[in-house]
């Protein structure tokens, strides 16, 4: 139990952490493009058609996943904010900055294929449901956040606010979520339903599960390679990005 | 620990009457806004009713941000507020009564003036009576919730748009709550 | 496993769902490619910066 703890306090520091992302980034890549590959298989050419949605539903076989991906994103950033207000590690700002982008593409996604189902299924881009409004505001906390820590120039108060900011927000959305459920109850009684049809056959879950873990891979392995170019930048100067530096010019990679 | 309390809020209460035009400029906004909605929706008694409350919380939301800046960039700006965070007593208290002067200074005034504003819209005496109450109960949110976003920004470039970017999201369940009274 | 889809032109209708689904999956597709594009170009001119940065550092010392 206290070999690993020592083991993880090893990783905190960009020095030993650079290289170990370095290392695993093509992993996360490949399963990513095996994932997707398998997934879009399954999905898009063996599964046979839903029969109350037609072949609409395939879309999703992504909507769910860049759904589920952007709030879990949101959460991992709250998660590394935290961390880093209370440890003050160095490493935590880094891999919430990089975070970011990746799941605000995925709340945009999110939305983008949401409304291209809804058209043709409920017959309107848009209604202001619960899910669709906080997913919404999901995406502003995310270009909040980028936005305010593209505009600190100092790095540490820029991971400071940006932590706040963060867990600000991860207790704000399910209030978003909740306020507006109740307030759509009370203005209007809730036309669409988002639940699935109940029995979601074998194949078509197991379809959607490989998109999901196909997002996970492409999202770690993005927002890995992402902080990586942060680390340089925060810490040039020292010895060990020199040494990366060096080892780049020689067409060494990693 | 209410001395603490009263004696910023004092302070910065105190600061403000001397700037009457900041107030007076909020309260303006709020007026222009409201008044600018019937002349772009239409005249229609029945349609403005409904839309009254969403209008008037919208506004004064948009009032509440315009002041958000001064909660803390004056005393940023003359040192006034690193000596407030050295000082002994907690920065905690001293927040709450800076938070509290602001609301002073603009959540209350917003909240009297909105009954005046619901007349335009054909508001009945009741409504009026649940709008101001709303609003007197929604504003210190509003202050409260806008102080986080002004911190953060606190002496950044372009901080007046960023505030609303990263307030604005955060208001909503302010907003669903108190439109919808 | 057999395959769903009689014809290729069938698999690209989408059973009247072709702009729907294609325009999610385009988009998706798109985003999933520039991303990547745009995370390694940014580290690429980091990188150049870097160095050029580390150079100029180098020659005042000598000089």
């Amino acid at each position: 139990m206290n070999n690993r703890l020592i083991n993880w306090f090893k990783y905190a520091s960009p020095q030993s952490f650079y290289p170990l992302a370095g290392k695993m980034i093509p992993w996360f890549a490949a399963l990513a493009v095996v994932f997707g590959v398998a997934g879009l298989w399954l999905g898009m050419v063996v599964a046979p058609t839903d029969f109350q949605q037609g072949e609409g539903y395939r879309i999703i076989f992504i909507h769910v996943p860049a759904s589920w991906m952007s709030m879990f994103i949101y959460l991992v950033m709250a998660f590394w904010a935290a961390l880093g207000l209370a440890y003050n590690t160095r490493l935590s700002g880094m891999m919430a900055q990089a975070l970011a982008p990746t799941g605000a593409l995925m709340a945009f996604l999110s939305l983008w294929t949401g409304a291209l189902w809804g058209k043709p299924m409920w017959g309107t881009w848009w209604v202001w449901d619960a899910r669709l409004t906080s997913e919404l505001i999901l995406l502003f906390l995310y270009i909040g956040f980028i936005a305010l820590q593209a505009s600190i120039d100092d790095p540490r108060r820029a991971d400071k606010a940006g932590a706040v900011l963060a867990l600000v927000g991860v207790v704000n959305i399910p209030i978003i979520y909740f306020s507006v459920k109740w307030w759509n109850t009370l203005h209007q009684g809730s036309s669409v339903s988002l639940t699935k049809s109940p029995s979601m056959a074998m194949l078509m879950l197991w379809s959607m599960l490989l998109m999901a873990l196909c997002f996970w891979m492409y999202s770690i392995a993005v927002a890995l390679y992402r902080a990586r170019s942060i680390m340089l930048e925060r810490e040039r100067g020292t010895e060990w990005v020199k040494e990366v530096l060096a080892a780049e010019g020689e067409g060494v990679a990693k | 620990m209410i001395g603490t309390i009263t004696a910023v809020t004092a302070r910065d209460l105190k600061l403000a009457m001397r700037r009457q035009a900041d107030i007076v400029s909020v309260l303006f906004f709020f007026i222009i806004v409201a008044s600018l909605f019937p002349l772009g929706i239409g005249p229609e008694p029945d349609l403005l009713r409904k839309l009254a409350p969403g209008v008037l919380w919208v506004g004064a939301l948009l009032a509440t941000m315009l002041s958000l800046p001064r909660l803390f960039a004056d005393d940023f700006r003359d040192g006034t507020l690193e000596q407030l965070v050295l000082a002994p007593q907690p920065l905690g208290l001293t927040v709450i009564g800076k938070v509290l002067a602001h609301w002073l200074v603009s959540g209350l005034p917003l909240a009297l003036l909105a009954p005046v504003l619901g007349l335009q819209f054909d508001l009945s005496t009741d409504a009026l009576l649940v709008l101001t109450v709303s609003l007197l109960i929604g504003t210190p949110a509003l202050s409260g919730i806008g102080a986080i976003g002004a911190a953060l920004t606190l002496g950044l470039r372009g901080g007046g748009v960023l505030v609303s970017l990263l307030v604005l999201p955060l208001y909503i369940p302010v907003l669903i709550f108190g439109a919808g009274a | 496993m057999t395959i769903h889809w009689n014809s290729f032109s069938e698999f690209l209708a989408m059973g009247g769902y072709g702009v729907y689904v294609w325009g999610s999956f385009g988009v998706n597709a798109l985003i999933m490619i520039v991303e990547p594009i745009m995370a390694v170009q940014r580290r690429k001119s980091l990188v150049a910066r870097l160095k050029r940065q580390s150079r100029a550092a180098d020659r005042n010392k000598e000089s």
